[in-house]
């Protein structure tokens, strides 16, 4: 088969390639492109940027999201020989508890299995006990490996780009330059780098973002295995503006994830002194003075056009899934990039029939995801819809009871565990809503 | 029997529980994410040990490419985390990326290279009836037949 680019851009002995940020996207793609290159017999020399030292505690080695691993990512990996070791996971979630101002439910997975990881992207959050800091984040782990199959880490941030003898160079904080073969940005939006690539020539536009919520609270590991256990806690609320909120538990803290739109102290506040959520926090707490918080923004869109010759973009500054499974997009999105840049080159045209239509199946399912959590939305916000979401619940994880249609959608919708295609096809069987009716009927019946 | 694992993803079995049995069907392949567990074939009233695996092996594929019950019984060593890989999963990467199918063929031609050099080794020492053995697709690094 003869490859989509021009010889010129192929890749061969001797290439380098330099990959702008070692967070999961950039890991991924150096550790997959190396052992694609390996596989074929090809010699590459892969520079990771990556200023942040991960093992650093508090915001320094931290890449701000909720640090959740889903079901499905954990599977692949796990299955292709990547494993995530104990001193990763902070803690296995096996079930997620659902909590509404109708009632809680405790939705457990078949298996009875924990399949989703819980972790820190950097060495835990700003007051990360001792014992806690000898464990390791995800992207120090992932950064390891990319460098344990070849790839050079360099500790400086690229400050400027661009084009030599129609090769990116770039310009490294610590006053290096290097010209590359192929340039991978894998910055995240939230990084200050992104604006380099807006104006280094190239077509690129970067992905629309709204803002979310993250905070760190150190209940201590005792007082989450009592109060929280293995569990994800979701939080259904008819809070304006708020469209979805999850405490998810940790080693020594537990993380509160809010999303929605342009979240403020005020909404924040509002949702921590909710009746709901008080009766979830342990008994007697306090918000504290000072915790760790951010407020990083996330993909609510697509980039335009993340690819040129010999620069291709992945991770959160090209594409990822709506709200959830970020990791798991990248790990998508890195491969994809890894892979044509192996078999079929580095030219734009490469990357635009081998790479774009993985970015574009993500983009497509986005937009079903979207319908997914305005149907999330409504019966949010309509009492008489969650005591029947929260019936239809209870009946389904009744001991022997053989359906749960609503149970796996819940799942798939808020661990992010399976394409929102699939999550909507599940639901638009007549017989899915139909007990959806029936038990919004009895629900309300019975209450009054 | 099994419990979930703190801070280990999957499921743990103690010393001796079995994961999976031998002439059960299947729908799932397992990942070990922590201990060994050995896989264990039972031929005319006798059982042979024809692996021992340790963590990041994988086992139970077999079912997930056929229509067929489960080859081998696999039995805990010690205590052991296993992680499930659902059919659904597997094959979605499957059909998607073909370097996942890849290393999941490489790993399993390792495994069939293996097979060959435990055969060979007890063909040659005269301590197998290699005629009435049908291997499997197993790796065996300690092929000793148990009772």
């Amino acid at each position: 088969m003869v490859p989509t680019s021009p010889p010129e851009l192929m890749l061969a002995d001797s290439s380098r390639i330099g990959v702008i940020g070692g967070g999961p996207a950039g890991s991924f793609f150096a550790y997959f492109l190396l052992e694609m290159a390996e596989a074929v017999g090809v010699f590459l020399e892969v520079d990771i940027y990556e200023p942040r030292d991960f093992s650093l505690s508090g915001p320094g080695g931290c890449n701000m999201c909720g640090g959740v691993v889903s079901e499905s990512l954990v599977q692949a990996l796990a299955a292709e020989g990547i494993q995530l070791p104990a001193s990763v996971v902070q803690r296995g979630i096996d079930s997620y508890f659902l909590h509404m101002d109708v009632g809680d439910v405790r939705i457990e997975t078949p298996l009875h299995e924990k399949r989703i990881a819980t972790v820190y992207r950097g060495g835990g959050p700003r007051g990360t006990p001792m014992s806690d800091t000898q464990r390791q984040g995800l992207d120090g782990h992932l950064l390891n490996l990319a460098v344990g199959r070849g790839a050079r880490l360099v500790r400086s941030r690229v400050d400027a780009l661009e084009w030599v003898d129609g090769r990116p160079r770039t310009k490294a904080q610590n006053g290096t330059q290097q010209t590359y073969d192929l340039l991978v940005p894998a910055v995240g939006i939230n990084s200050a780098a992104l604006k380099i690539f807006s104006s280094a020539c190239l077509q690129y536009h970067p992905p629309k973002a709204t803002k979310t919520y993250i905070c760190e609270f150190c209940f201590g590991r005792d007082v989450i295995k009592r109060d929280l256990g293995d569990s994800m806690h979701v939080f259904l609320l008819n809070i304006p503006r708020l469209e979805f909120a999850a405490l998810i538990p940790k080693g020594e803290f537990a993380t509160l994830c809010l999303l929605g739109e342009d979240i403020d102290k005020a909404l924040v506040q509002a949702f921590l002194h909710s009746a709901v959520v008080q009766q979830v926090l342990p008994p007697d707490w306090q918000v504290p003075d000072n915790f760790c918080h951010c407020s990083p923004k996330i993909n609510i869109g697509s980039a335009v056009q993340p690819f040129a010759d010999r620069v291709v973009f992945v991770g959160d500054c090209a594409t990822t899934r709506l709200y959830k499974d970020g990791i798991g997009a990248a790990y998508r999105t890195a491969k994809a990039a890894a892979k044509t840049a192996i078999f079929e080159g580095i030219s734009a045209e490469a990357f635009r029939l081998h790479y774009e239509p993985i970015c574009h199946t993500i983009r497509r399912d986005n937009l079903l995801g979207k319908v997914v959590f305005g149907v999330t939305k409504l019966v949010q916000g309509w009492e008489r819809s969650r005591r029947g979401l929260l019936r239809m619940l209870f009946e389904e994880q009744r001991e022997g009871s053989k359906r749960r249609d609503m149970s796996t959608v819940l799942w798939d919708t808020f661990t992010g565990s399976a394409p929102y295609g699939s999550v909507l096809g599940r639901t638009l069987w007549p017989s899915f809503w139909g007990r959806f009716l029936w038990d919004i009927a009895r629900a309300n019946g019975h209450r009054s | 029997m099994s419990s979930v694992c703190s801070e280990v993803l999957g499921r743990r079995y103690h010393d001796g529980d079995v994961i999976i049995r031998q002439g059960e069907p299947g729908d799932c392949m397992f990942v070990i994410q922590e201990g060994r567990v050995e896989v264990l074939q039972r031929r005319g009233g006798k059982e042979y040990c024809l692996a021992v695996l340790d963590p990041g092996d994988f086992f139970g594929e077999m079912a997930l490419f056929e229509q067929e019950v489960r080859c081998a019984t696999v039995r805990a060593l010690g205590d052991v985390c296993v992680l499930t890989i659902d059919k659904r999963i597997f094959m979605q990467r499957m059909h998607e990326d073909a370097s996942f199918a890849f290393k999941i063929l490489k790993r399993m031609a390792h495994r069939l290279r293996e097979m060959e050099k435990v055969l060979t080794h007890l063909a040659d020492a005269d301590r197998f009836e290699l005629a009435s053995f049908e291997p499997t697709s197993w790796g065996a690094d300690a092929a000793n037949k148990r009772t």
